[in-house]
């Protein structure tokens, strides 16, 4: 068990005490370093794979279909049959496009998403780089994405390329406010801003002690990502196929990458600071194990958003963010800093929370404080959910409005 | 030369001449990636300085909010946006000329006369630098910290102003 929880520390270590018989410290420091970028950025690449097959055979099943099932057992070879078809596409560059920004671009949406994964603890000890600001490091780096969207909207000269560019960075950026309005409500309560001793803190997991904080978070995460219900910026039907309309081949290939690993580094993140990361569940398997598991749980439930919910409208999607979302998180923070001042779970730096006996009474304490908010946040919002329920309600579903019309005439 | 110095002279080309760029294009929203540029060689300058908290926030605020904004605006403006022909110059570069090198001279001059701190054993590195820096800003730089803020403040609520409809 142990040695299953170790296993890739030791190879590792096995392998630059091997290097280091030829090789001179430095030296392998550095090929050390190199090859930790590459095996990450392998696994991001396999994830993308992998998160493809998932997501087509997921929704699939969902709308009653049954998915890739042509290529290899189960369809599982589908990817490699699409990465073969897009490698070989030719390249195009269509003409009135800005060259070199509209090359770049794709560049430059991949490599955010591949950094994601420097900072993420895939198991006990299992991060490549340790930052102390690792949180704000996240955030830093999905803003970054943004600037690459903008290019690659902007250089491929369409309108519905820059239109759905322009979506993607308006909805991106109001997201975004939410997310780190949560993220340091976290922060308060871990007093730390690195991923590992957010996860050394989760004695019980933060969902439970934030149970309101989890759930925006969660939500804000799908449009953060642009996924469905938030996929306005893609939007087929109204815009081709958004900012990356112009492309084809590997570079279309390289915005589709970016964004599923986009979609699995948010949701390590989630695990990561809500679901106690590789922390395991009851049942002790190996840290990274639990990692994977809960990591794929939160995929998982993005995917069944996408196979559940319909596309909302861009001024209804703002609306909720700045009008919902922004001030109950804000609310949020100023009643979780009260309660951290009165129940601290940690002080100086040390855990504090002693026991089963404590974590009981800090989890009752930091619950009720959650349900006496989510109440007055919904006794507060009574109204204006009332009349976005009326506004539902009067247009009603095609179907039913042609059947209707059928029948008059 | 060791590889900081390696990675310190990397990051000076690309801010400079990222710079370069910036004042050179034609293209006001190609000049505004330039831009994104610079503050990323800063940023790089800022982590290899030992301050990464600095750094990515540095990447945080001016690439993921000043600059997406600054893009955002030259996208809203088509007058802006199309003319690759567009003059590089306008009449005023005399002017600016002037103000940029007396700019420049006064930064020259107060970067020689400083006396520059050379960093003792434990100083806090990146590991106790956000810590201070939110400690300082509580304490000592309260007043310059609340001032920031109230301006931020004010510019929110102007824009809310200008932008309501009556």
């Amino acid at each position: 068990m142990e040695a299953l929880d170790r296993i890739f520390i030791r190879i590792g270590e096995a392998f630059s005490a091997f290097l280091a018989q030829y090789l001179p410290g430095p030296a392998v420091t550095v090929i050390g370093m190199f090859l930790s970028a590459i095996i990450i950025s392998t696994f991001a690449a396999l994830t993308f794979m992998l998160l493809t097959w998932l997501e087509r055979k997921f929704v699939g099943r969902m709308q009653d279909r049954i998915g890739p099932n042509r290529v290899g057992p189960f369809g599982l070879l589908q990817p490699i049959a699409d990465a073969i078809k897009m490698f070989t596409k030719e390249l195009i560059t269509p003409a009135g496009a800005h060259k070199v920004v509209y090359n770049l671009a794709p560049i430059l949406v991949v490599a955010p998403a591949l950094m994601i994964f420097a900072v993420i603890p895939f198991g006990r000890d299992m991060v490549a780089a340790d930052l102390d600001v690792g949180v704000l490091y996240l955030i830093a780096l999905s803003s970054a994405t943004e600037v690459a969207i903008l290019m690659a909207g902007w250089a491929s000269r369409n309108k519905f390329s820059l239109l759905g560019a322009m979506r993607a960075v308006a909805q991106m950026l109001s997201y975004e406010v939410p997310l780190v309005l949560i993220l340091l409500t976290l922060v308060l309560m871990a007093g730390s801003m690195r991923l590992a001793d957010i996860v050394a803190v989760q004695g019980v997991p933060f969902a439970l002690l934030q149970p309101v904080a989890f759930v925006i978070f969660v939500v804000a995460a799908a449009a953060e990502l642009n996924r469905t219900p938030f996929d306005i910026p893609e939007a087929e039907s109204e815009l081709v196929a958004g900012y990356h309309t112009e492309y084809g081949g590997m570079k279309f290939g390289l915005f589709m990458m970016a964004e599923f690993i986009a979609a699995f580094g948010m949701a390590a993140l989630v695990t990561t600071v809500f679901l106690g990361g590789w922390r395991p569940w009851i049942v002790p398997l190996p840290s990274w194990l639990w990692f994977l598991i809960k990591t794929y749980l939160v995929l998982f439930v993005f995917i069944w958003f996408r196979g559940t919910f319909p596309r909302l409208r861009i001024d209804q999607l703002q609306a909720f963010c700045w009008k919902f979302l922004v001030p109950v998180t804000l609310v949020n923070v100023i009643v979780t800093g009260v309660v951290v001042t009165f129940f601290p779970l940690v002080r100086n730096g040390e855990l504090v929370v002693r026991g089963v006996g404590g974590w009981i009474t800090v989890t009752a304490v930091y619950l009720a404080v959650n349900v006496l908010f989510a109440l007055v946040v919904a006794w507060l919002y009574r109204r204006p959910t009332l009349q976005a329920m009326q506004q539902i309600q009067v247009g009603q579903p095609a179907g039913r409005g042609l059947s209707r019309e059928v029948q008059t005439a | 030369m060791t590889a900081e110095q390696v990675v310190f002279i990397l990051a000076a080309i690309v801010t400079l001449g990222s710079a370069l760029g910036m004042v050179t294009t034609r293209s006001v929203f190609v000049g505004a990636l330039w831009m994104v540029a610079v503050f990323g060689g800063v940023a790089a300058l800022f982590i290899l300085l030992g301050a990464g908290f600095l750094g990515i926030v540095q990447i945080l605020v001016y690439i993921g909010a000043i600059a997406v904004l600054i893009l955002f605006a030259i996208m809203l403006t088509p007058r802006v946006m199309g003319d690759p022909q567009a003059p590089r110059y306008n009449r005023q570069w005399p002017l600016v000329a002037v103000m940029a090198s007396a700019l420049a001279s006064l930064l020259v001059a107060l970067v020689l006369r400083t006396d520059w701190p050379v960093a003792q054993e434990g100083t806090p590195t990146i590991a106790g630098f956000a810590v201070e820096l939110g400690k300082g800003f509580m304490t000592t730089y309260i007043l310059p910290f609340e001032v920031a803020s109230v301006l931020l403040l004010v510019a929110l609520i102007g824009a809310i102003v200008i932008a309501r409809e009556e």
